[in-house]
């Protein structure tokens, strides 16, 4: 019959306009920004910077080693290095960033320069409520605006802060026990002579070894 | 499907007169490729077309490639009068490889389907050099997908296409001039960018913030 | 043999009839039904189209240029921009071509998770894809958004796996760049076991609309014969009766562990591609319903892939894929630097236009619209 798949199909309308005002799955309208939805974990804005402790600018895991600044496909990232070094969260004297500026009217949101980041000093945020007037000085952000802490990350990104932090802690004791087994390699180096220590000394450098 | 081999026998029974060579490809694709010579390429192709055991009717792919100009230093032993004695002397002599252009197109075939080592057969043209001499055989007659790659590439690296039943810029606009693919090509100074913080973006972010404090004071 | 004596295809000469003017319209770049900046220069004899030219760069921005100034990793971005609603088979295309380059190999679980994101992306790029066509056919509003709902559904899903709704930048040379999130896989189950009720309802929507089988059938006719001459590739091909399925040609990934049909059609009309993109969905749904069930635990990158330094040997590969629009290719010279000494992308929609004239030649102007909204094109991807 003529017209039977068009009454078919205006049946199917019918249904959804009813099933609009009753269907749960169908109610999906959010009054933002009075109302949001939750937040997924995975979603990445924008790059920041991560720092350890109380000092934004003394913890700044970032060590100006310019790999994100090169790998940065639309070339956003503007970074100095500094000519001093200072010690970082591991006591470890580093190069610091003296700027380090992201223009975010350029990122693309990526994600690039947090994969080649060797020191999880680069993170992604979910701040997306940026809109400003002012193109060149509220979207070119400094090091003082892009620093967060890494409480802060913690919060936005639990699954995978926590894994940094573990993998971060696990290189932070295998740098001290580094330290250790080259003190006390250096210790039974030095009582050598005495025959107790000699075991000790072939111990010394197997646990170097594994440290490495 | 036939290795480039195979093929290169099958058109030389065939054709006798083509010149064809079997470029390697060093890398762990294995996708070796056959360079024909631009004056027996059409009769080439429709062979790879209508031969009934190839029957590569589907021209998947047609690109460009240059290969600019290329300075070779080699070292040569020469014999030669130093001070009155006659010495071998090691030299370097520079010499410049000529450049050219390349149009690579590579092959399927959809008659034949399923095959087992799946891979495409790539053929390789190449002109003589990339200022005046850049014209090759237009093999849009043999396959009509090639018909807008052909002009793609002629837009943007310059190949002329003889034989092509509409060769226009593509992309660019008609009256845009330069080659953009090519390896020697300059941005025009009116090119439009969006500026990075390594210049003007920088420059205009300090005297923001300068006047800003300003205001502050 | 001499180089005449073979068939080669071009659009019919069509004269006009004589009684009126010829008139000559540049539909676009800024028409509503083009998808983005699209122009058709067509020559019109009354309602009758005689002459078409598809004009196109408007937003060309030299993607290929761009590639082979920044390194085989920057360029991953890239590639999402090109077909915009399909970034993860953009990706996997890319990913496939540098794998054969360097000789890269992909664990199991990997292998997996791209088979779901992919057919996930072919089952939004479809829905959407019917629902602009029935749009441009003035069917205002309804299954397009009936098709975007469940679209959304999907998005969320990239969104939680992937960090970006439709500029994913997912996969990695050798793997893919994280793993799964606690209970995504459920979630996939159950988008999955609710989509066929979308597909049944936009088929009681369209499929015996007497108003689409009017407009549809029989417009825009495509011969195999022409298809496979003009490269065409994708759910076009197929609508015109050729079985061609990278998936079921190359087996590439691990297509062929899937039980799947390749749905064909029998006129190559734009009903056709309509109905082809329906079965294509449902076959999708079967494979997403074995790759959910089969997926193994394990690593989910190859350990010998790099993310600093990569460089592969010199040479090059062509590597191609079943993107939701067509063959996906990409061709790649290493000259064993980091970054590639040429970069091409084989782009589907550009060469799914080349029959646009075609197709379009002796019917009428507002069938013009149809036709091309039946290609199914991103401008994205055409001027690159």
């Amino acid at each position: 019959m003529l017209g039977e798949g068009m009454l078919k199909g205006l049946a199917e309308t019918a249904k959804n306009f009813a099933g609009s005002f009753v269907s749960k799955g169908r109610l999906t309208t959010v009054q933002y920004p009075e109302q949001r939805i939750a937040p997924i974990e995975n979603t990445r804005d924008f790059p920041f910077l991560i720092f350890d402790g109380d000092d934004a600018m003394a913890g700044l895991r970032c060590v100006a080693c310019q790999i994100c600044e090169k790998e940065c496909p639309p070339k956003c990232i503007y970074i100095t290095k500094s000519a001093d070094k200072k010690p970082d969260y591991v006591g470890k004297a580093q190069f610091y960033p003296t700027r380090f500026d992201i223009d975010i009217s350029v990122c693309m949101s990526c994600q690039i320069c947090v994969e080649v980041c060797p020191f999880e000093a680069i993170k992604m945020d979910t701040e997306f409520e940026l809109s400003t007037t002012d193109r060149f000085g509220g979207l070119l952000l400094d090091r003082e605006q892009l620093a967060k802490s890494n409480e802060y990350y913690n919060t936005i990104h639990p699954t995978e802060a926590a894994e940094v932090d573990a993998r971060l802690a696990e290189e932070k004791a295998k740098t001290e026990a580094k330290a250790k087994a080259a003190a006390e390699a250096a210790a039974a180096k030095a009582a050598s002579a005495a025959a107790a220590s000699t075991a000790a000394a072939i111990e010394a450098p197997k646990t170097k070894e594994l440290g490495v | 499907m036939k290795s480039a081999k195979e093929i290169l026998m099958a058109i030389q029974s065939a054709l006798p007169g083509a010149q064809v060579e079997v470029v390697l490809n060093p890398s762990p694709s294995g996708q070796h490729s056959l360079r024909i010579d631009p004056a027996s390429a059409l009769a080439v192709a429709v062979f790879l077309r209508e031969d009934s055991e190839l029957a590569l009717d589907y021209c998947s792919n047609a690109t460009g490639v240059d290969w600019p100009d290329k300075e070779v230093a080699e070292k040569v032993k020469v014999a030669k009068v130093v001070e009155g004695v006659e010495q071998v002397v090691e030299e370097t002599i520079k010499h410049v490889e000529p450049g050219y252009l390349e149009a690579v197109y590579h092959l399927f075939s959809m008659k034949k389907g399923p095959v087992n080592e799946p891979g495409p057969v790539v053929l390789r043209m190449r002109t003589v050099n990339r200022t005046d001499q850049v014209k090759l055989p237009s093999l849009t007659p043999v396959w009509r997908s090639v018909e807008f790659q052909e002009r793609e590439i002629f837009d943007l690296f310059g190949i002329v296409f003889t034989g092509h039943p509409d060769l226009r810029r593509i992309l660019m606009w008609d009256e845009f001039e330069d080659h953009p693919m090519r390896r020697d090509y300059v941005d025009p100074d009116d090119y439009e960018y969006e500026p990075t913080p390594h210049d003007e973006v920088l420059k205009r972010a300090e005297e923001q913030k300068a006047k800003a404090a300003e205001v502050t004071q | 043999m001499t180089a005449t004596a073979f068939k080669s295809y071009r659009p019919p000469i069509i004269e006009a009839d004589g009684d009126g003017e010829v008139l000559e319209v540049a539909m676009g770049p800024h028409h509503p039904s083009t998808h983005g900046v699209f122009r058709m220069d067509v020559a019109l004899d009354g309602e009758r189209v005689i002459r078409l030219k598809p004009v196109f760069g408007y937003l060309h921005r030299n993607h290929e240029k761009i590639a082979e100034k920044g390194s085989y990793l920057a360029s991953m971005p890239y590639t999402d921009r090109l077909d915009y609603f399909c970034s993860l088979t953009n990706n996997w295309a890319y990913a496939l071509a540098v794998e054969k380059l360097a000789g890269l190999e992909v664990p199991e679980r990997a292998e997996y998770i791209r088979v779901i994101t992919a057919e996930l992306t072919r089952i939004q790029n479809h829905a959407s894809a019917i629902g602009f066509l029935m749009q441009e056919m003035g069917a205002s509003g309804t299954p397009l958004m009936y098709a975007f709902r469940e679209r959304e559904k999907i998005l969320d899903l990239f969104e939680e796996l992937t960090g970006s709704r439709m500029m994913c930048n997912y996969m990695r040379f050798g793997g893919c760049r994280s793993e799964l999130p606690t209970g995504w896989l459920e979630k996939v189950k159950v988008i999955v076991a609710g989509f066929p009720a979308f597909i049944d309802e936009i088929e009681a929507l369209l499929t015996s609309n007497e108003i689409l089988m009017a407009r549809a059938q029989g417009v825009g006719v495509l011969t195999p014969e022409l298809a496979v001459n003009a490269g065409i590739t994708g759910p076009m091909l197929r609508a015109a009766g050729v079985n061609y399925d990278i998936r079921k040609v190359d087996h590439y990934g691990i297509y062929d562990r899937f039980t799947f049909r390749v749905p064909l059609g029998d006129h190559g009309d734009i009903y056709d591609r309509y109905m082809i993109r329906v079965l294509e969905m449902r076959e999708s749904i079967g494979i997403l319903e074995q790759a959910i069930r089969d997926i193994p635990a394990g690593p989910i990158m190859d350990p010998k892939s790099k993310i600093r330094g990569f460089r592969p040997k010199v040479g090059e590969a062509y590597g191609r894929i079943e993107a939701p629009k067509g063959e996906l290719g990409f061709y790649l010279i290493s000259d064993g630097t980091s970054n590639p000494y040429r970069y091409r992308v084989r782009p589907p929609s550009l060469i799914n236009l080349t029959v646009l004239e075609d197709m379009c030649l002796g019917q009428n102007v507002a069938d013009v619209v149809l036709i091309f909204g039946s290609v199914d094109i991103v401008l994205g991807e055409v001027d690159r």
